[in-house]
């Protein structure tokens, strides 16, 4: 294990999303449902990040904006999409301005349905992705031998 | 001169759990004006009536916005309402009264937490989500959601809630209110959080009536206005008189939020004490016709509904004007003239609400 795995950074960013699914990830960090004793921190820098939760479905005007999020964070990184408008659109499925789920603009690890997502999955998610973290750097050490 | 410098603010933020942007123009340390652009959160889920029929319609109205998500479904439903020209049972107007009010408290305290984390006052914020997620337990053990709780529907309400359960919920609500009383006097009292709070992004009361502010920015500045006095739902019977500061900084706006809390608990006990025994919903006949507006008092401000039915099962037109569309001139207003440090907190004290700004 890595010390990345032990205190993974997370950045959120909310696509096109009601502010449900944004409210609960900030409601994972509260005391009741207190991350930080995973050691997960919330960090607004992408360059200190890990982890991408994105919320939100995704249209033209904030594509560019995930992407360079996405660009910016470091290797080995994980993109978490939650709520279901993250993961297909969603209710706003056929809406004019929503292009889909958080796929249409970044490589996802892994899809988080709900709606409104509850801190339970959140939490849930992000200790998987802790494990896909892990093989990443695993392999990203392998290929730099 | 000093040169002017152009520093943007968002999309992507760590004071905004959402999206929007806005160049700060800043001469010095000062900002000389805000610009701000939107259109990050942009869904178009109005036209979502065309596909979606109008009892299905209540669920999309629910997702306009996460926080105010239940007042967004009543109001919709009570514009549908009235096109069908429906009467709804006393109970389900106590119902959808106290769950308007929870939602008025948990909004209010997560808005406390943001602003404390706006000034940089950690465990201030934590300690209002602490107790938000009580209220959020009450709305869980009452419909089964924690943020979005579909408990409205066109006709009446989804649930029932039991009298045991209710006086229940009392009991509850009087033990937070002491410990949301304990946060409160740091907001009002707390030398520091004073500081960074009075006689900041002044809003005149001239100014907020021209510029068509809404809710607690409305009220902050001195205008008795609150859209709970038209009487909608139970409200009429309960009686309601507003919450009014008149300083116009940030401070009076949180003293506001601050002792509306304590006014929610009151009303949601005046509820508890009147409603009766009763059907919890109408059956629904016919097609919506014809034109409305429903307007209701959300924790932000006032909203507006506008419907428009032509006899068929989707509706034809139907608009929004959410509070936070309303507060956004007032707040480019405030935001001219203030210091740089300043901006989170009064970006923050509108208590912006993005999505539903644009839907
Ligand atoms: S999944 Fe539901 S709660 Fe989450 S952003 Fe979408 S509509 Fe809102």
């Amino acid at each position: 294990m890595s010390s990345i795995s032990k205190s993974p950074w997370v950045i959120h960013y909310d696509g096109s999303s009601c502010n449900g699914c944004d409210i609960e990830v900030l409601a994972a960090l509260m005391p009741r449902f207190d991350v930080e004793r995973f050691g997960v921190i919330n960090t607004g820098n992408p360059k200190h990040a890990d982890i991408l939760l994105l919320t939100g479905s995704i249209n033209e005007q904030n594509k560019p904006v995930v992407q360079n999020i996405y660009n910016q964070m470091p290797e080995p990184k994980v993109v978490l999409a939650l709520g279901i408008c993250a993961t297909s659109g969603g209710i706003f499925r056929e809406c004019y301005n929503v292009m889909g789920g958080a796929d249409k603009a970044v490589p996802v690890d892994l899809y988080v349905p709900g709606c409104a997502i509850r801190p339970e999955a959140i939490i849930d998610a992000v200790v998987q992705a802790l494990g896909i973290l892990e093989k990443k750097r695993a392999a990203m050490n392998a290929a730099a031998v | 001169m000093s040169n002017r410098t152009i520093i943007p603010f968002g999309p992507q933020h760590p004071v905004l759990p959402e999206p929007i942007h806005l160049d700060l123009v800043v001469e010095d340390e000062k900002v000389v004006e805000a610009i701000p652009s939107i259109g990050f959160i942009h869904r178009g889920l109005e036209k979502l009536v065309e596909k979606k029929d109008f009892i299905d319609f209540v669920y999309v109205a629910e997702r306009i916005c996460g926080i105010c998500s239940y007042i967004h479904g009543m109001t919709y439903c009570m514009s549908v309402e009235q096109l069908l020209k429906l009467e709804i049972p006393d109970r389900a107007q106590y119902l959808r009264t106290i769950w308007s009010e929870l939602s008025r408290i948990h909004s209010h305290l997560l808005w406390l937490g943001l602003t404390a984390d706006s000034f940089g006052f950690e465990s201030l914020f934590m300690q209002s989500w602490r107790i938000r997620e009580s209220i959020l337990d009450i709305i869980e053990e009452t419909t089964g959601g924690r943020v979005i709780f579909g408990a409205a529907k066109v006709g009446g309400v989804r649930r029932d809630v039991s009298s045991v359960k209710l006086d229940e919920i009392m009991k509850k609500l009087r033990v937070y209110q002491k410990e949301i009383n304990t946060i409160g006097s740091v907001f009002l009292n707390d030398t520091t959080v004073k500081h960074r709070m009075q006689g900041v992004g002044v809003l005149s009361q001239a100014d907020a009536k021209s510029l068509g502010a809404v809710g607690p920015m409305l009220r902050g500045s001195g205008v008795s206005q609150d859209m709970r006095m038209t009487g909608y739902a139970s409200y009429g019977k309960i009686g309601f008189t507003p919450v009014v500061e008149t300083a116009g900084d940030c401070y009076a706006r949180t003293k506001v939020r601050i002792l509306e809390i304590a006014q929610s608990v009151d009303i949601i006990q005046k509820c508890i004490e009147q409603i009766k025994e009763g059907p919890i919903e109408v059956k629904v006949i016919g097609m919506p016709d014809g034109e409305y507006f429903a307007r209701t008092e959300q924790p932000r401000g006032e909203v507006i509904y506008y419907a428009k039915g032509n006899g068929t099962k989707f509706l034809q037109r139907m608009r929004v004007r959410t509070p936070t569309f309303a507060n956004l001139a007032p707040l480019l207003a405030t935001l001219r003239g203030c210091q740089l440090a300043d901006v989170p907190v009064i970006v923050l004290t509108i208590d912006p609400c993005i999505s539903c700004a644009e839907r």
